[in-house]
């Protein structure tokens, strides 16, 4: 057994007082791909980012090559040989491959940057990597996602990294580009250069790495070798505890009324042969991986980007979307993935967010309408100090709070809710659930984007999964078999076992 | 890895914006020559080749340096006040001694160098809008001027007006040195870390940093240049006046610099442009007011035209620069275009891997 290049032990970090890690410990030996897995929330990008020098860890050591570092800084990290790939690209559109590559570092000649050997040298590493026909003068922004990873790669290459963790380097691939990716890591590998892979898809994890570490609410499950597990044995240590009882039940008297959304045959430029049909009462939960489209089935229904092909109809009543007022007059409402960006205006008060829609598309009634917002606002149980608090104040939960305010006041027929649990606190969390299930008893048609399977799979009637644009499988949530129920959407999700999907 | 290469050159953009700017700038001289032919006169007499040349170096100082800050995602609202501070700075100093010419000029452009500093500082340091650090810093300098200099001041030695007049051919000297200082700040921005890392500052600062640069220093840089840049043409003012004046920020340079700039292909978000393009914004604006005035265009009228032709040039950047996320279906075609026939063998093999 090799000595390991990379040691984390008793890793802690709190966060505002809340501890998101408690002692974690990593190892990696050199060359290895090493997956680092776990649910949304177990910790996994925050162990990332303490190795990247992103953060720093409260407590706890990291030895590389049995040296004990401390990364400060992200380029501190860099040039101890220790780089990252995260979700979002470190790149600069505007400027060639090889200008981001050696970005802060260009390489001198007589005091002059020489532009020459930066090209030259940004070739052979691609060539190093086995990647012909990208050039290293081409601009970044006319590159294919795909095609940034490998300049993400290639950077971290140039420092000589030892390491390089990936953080769910393929969520935004296509099928052959993560074939292309594959290929990356082996040579990678090859290279001698360990890889610390995180990935919610199971089968790339089985396909690609040689050891993998389960993290669990902050805290290390086990490590072992992948070839010991199947993948039943890492779901259930990545999941293992009972999802029941978290997820309020059904209210007595909720029933599944007439169509209230139907889509047939939609379709634009991210989308293809949508068919879809939510009633009065029903949740409709979609699971899928991130950049499956569906955000871009809500953007659809939104009127965002609206579909070009297909059929809409509200309540049996053909609706014609394209932008996102005239949704609203149809009764749709959307509480966006981001809030902070596009839910709210942060720096208005919660009064002011509330009335949005209402004074945006009924401005005539919307003085007696807005009469509803404090009593909505209380039984939403809002915690602010009164409701000309600017909302950038508030909790992320309380924010979410006021987010749904603002459309249940307009009283929508149905109501898209994309991610409406991320990034908010367990308790606010439970108070989205019970109001999710008293809409759906009031009759309203509910679609619950989410990409944490418990909460699809706790909450929704239905369930529709999407990859790559289109819906790969539809599951009634009522005859799912509890233990199964991840395994199966995941299936469905990342197409490993296709004979089961259709 | 065959697909990377037909993405890779099919989505290049045909042309790079610097050259649609100078394209424009062509056809400007070739419309406003026609028109002015039109007229029975001729655009590109030596009087009238002279006149656009000598208004383009002025604005052309000026618009170098505020091209160096606007790629950091700054913005320089006191070269106005800097010229005039400058051209007084000049004058006063020399004294009408050629012997103190050196010195002069050093002082003038000195005095630009400090007020570039405190821009760059309240910036970066007490992290104060460019909009407003930079204007607060010009109306700093306005207060002094109106206080200490009611009209011109100072009066140059005769050899330094040279600097504004003396002419090579149909080019004015003070339009060879603009030249030659864009030609400098071109290969500063090509051939320095520094002017790497204004793109890059410009571009995103938070991946600028997480890269190791240092973006304070680097803003800081850019707008040292830019007051330096209008210190210049400071001198050239004081050079034609044989005087500082402290009226000449009332003309209007610094609106007129950044809308040259912009006009010049420069994104005003920072991040993507250059030199090249702005001098090329320069010459437009610069043959627009000489066809403007061999016409003798209403002033209205003319400003009019100005304005309407930079939003025009802006809008049609706007739609050159826009980039959406790739299709994945056709939105019309029915089958998806995956998967690729040539990358089956290689997509089943992975496929087949599988545990």
């Amino acid at each position: 057994m090799t000595a390991p290049l990379l040691t984390m032990t008793g890793i802690q970090k709190s966060f505002l007082g809340v501890r998101v890690l408690h002692g974690v410990d990593l190892t990696v030996r050199p060359g290895e791909v090493h997956a680092l897995v776990g649910e949304n929330g177990a910790g996994k990008s925050t162990l990332m980012k303490i190795l990247a020098g992103v953060y720093t860890a409260d407590a706890g050591t990291v030895t590389l090559d049995g040296e004990p570092v401390r990364f400060g800084h992200p380029a501190a990290a860099q040039r101890a040989g220790v780089s990252t790939v995260f979700q979002e690209f470190n790149l600069l559109p505007d400027r060639t491959v090889a200008e981001n590559v050696y970005l802060g570092r260009e390489p001198r000649r007589r005091g002059m940057v020489d532009r020459r050997r930066m090209v030259a040298d940004t070739r052979r590493l691609l060539e190093d990597l086995g990647v012909t026909g990208l050039s290293a003068r081409a601009r970044v922004r006319n590159l294919s996602v795909a095609e940034q990873q490998i300049v993400e790669i290639v950077k971290a290459m140039s420092h000589d990294a030892r390491i390089i963790s990936m953080d769910e380097p393929t969520a935004a691939l296509a099928g052959r580009e993560v074939a292309l990716l594959y290929r990356l890591i082996e040579r990678l590998k090859q290279l001698g250069v360990a890889v610390l892979y995180v990935s919610h898809r199971l089968k790339e994890i089985f396909d690609l790495c040689d050891r993998v570490t389960v993290l669990k609410d902050g805290a290390l499950v086990d490590t072992s070798d992948t070839a010991d597990l199947t993948t039943d044995d890492l779901v259930r240590k990545m999941v293992g505890r009972s999802i029941t009882g978290f997820f309020p039940p059904k209210l007595p008297g909720t029933a599944l009324g007439d169509v209230r959304l139907r889509v047939t045959g939609g379709g634009n430029t991210q989308l293809d042969g949508v068919d879809l049909s939510v009633r009065s009462g029903e949740i409709v939960g979609f699971a899928g991986l991130q950049g499956s489209g569906r955000t871009e089935l809500a953007h659809a229904l939104f009127g965002i980007a609206p579909f070009t092909v297909g059929r809409v109809e509200v309540d049996g009543e053909g609706a014609r979307i394209r932008s996102p007022r005239q949704a609203v007059r149809y009764g749709i409402g959307l509480v966006t993935e981001d809030r902070k960006t596009q839910g709210l205006a942060l720096n208005q008060s919660i009064a002011a967010n509330a009335r949005l829609v209402l004074d945006a598309v009924r401005p005539r009634s919307a003085g007696r309408a807005a009469k509803a917002v404090p009593g909505l606002l209380s039984s939403l149980e809002l915690v602010a100090r009164g409701h000309d608090q600017e909302v950038r104040f508030l909790s992320g939960g309380n924010q979410q709070k006021v987010v749904l305010a603002k459309w249940l006041v307009i009283e929508p027929r149905v109501m898209i809710l994309d991610e409406p649990t991320r990034g908010i606190d367990v308790g606010a969390k439970h108070a989205v659930y019970t109001l999710i299930r008293e809409l759906a008893a009031a009759g309203m048609a509910i679609l619950l984007i989410s990409s944490e399977l418990s909460e699809v799979i706790g909450m929704a009637d239905r369930i529709v999964v999407m990859r790559d644009g289109v819906i790969s499988g539809e599951l009634d949530a009522a005859r799912l078999p509890a233990d199964t129920a991840e395994e199966t959407i995941m299936a469905l999700a990342t197409g490993q076992n296709t004979g089961a999907a259709r | 890895m065959k697909p990377t290469s037909s993405t890779a050159t099919a989505r290049r953009a045909p042309l790079s914006t610097t050259t649609v700017v100078y394209l424009a700038l062509l056809g400007i001289l070739l419309v406003g020559g026609i028109v002015v032919a039109a007229t029975g006169d001729t655009l590109f007499s030596n009087a009238n080749l002279v006149d656009m040349l000598t208004r383009s170096s002025l604005l052309g100082f000026i618009a170098i340096g505020q091209t160096l800050v606007i790629l950091c995602r700054s913005l320089d609202l006191s070269v106005g006040y800097v010229v005039a501070l400058s051209s007084l700075v000049a004058a006063t100093t020399m004294d009408g001694d050629p012997a103190r010419i050196p010195l002069a000029m050093a002082a003038a452009l000195g005095v630009a160098a400090v007020i570039g500093l405190v821009n760059g500082l309240v910036v970066t340091k007490l992290k104060v809008n460019a909009f407003i650090a930079t204007l607060g810093v010009g109306l700093i300098v306005k207060g002094y001027l109106d206080t200490w200099y009611a009209g011109p001041a100072g009066e140059v030695a005769p050899a330094f007006q040279a600097f504004g007049y003396t002419r090579i051919g149909p080019l004015p000297l003070s339009a060879i040195v603009m030249v030659a200082l864009a030609g400098a700040g071109i290969w500063f921005l090509h051939y320095t870390r520094t002017g790497h890392h204004m793109f890059a500052v410009g571009g995103d600062t938070d991946v600028a940093r997480m890269s190791g640069v240092r973006t304070d220093r680097t803003v800081i840089v850019a707008h040292i240049l830019c007051a330096v840049a209008a210190g210049v043409a400071g001198l050239l003012i004081a050079s034609r006046f044989g005087t500082g004046s402290a009226l000449v920020y009332d003309d209007g340079y610094d609106l007129e610099s950044i809308a040259a700039v912009v006009l010049g292909g420069t994104y005003l978000l920072g991040g993507r442009g250059g030199i090249g393009g702005t001098l090329g914004g320069v010459f437009i604006l610069a043959t627009l007011d000489t066809v403007f005035n061999v016409l003798s265009v209403d002033p209205f009228i003319k400003d009019v035209l100005r304005g309407v032709i930079i939003i025009a040039a802006v809008a049609i950047y706007a739609r050159r620069r826009l980039t959406r996320k790739p299709d994945r279906f056709g939105g019309h075609v029915d089958p998806p275009p995956r998967p690729a026939p040539g990358d089956g063998a290689e997509a089943a093999h992975v496929k087949g891997g599988v545990a």
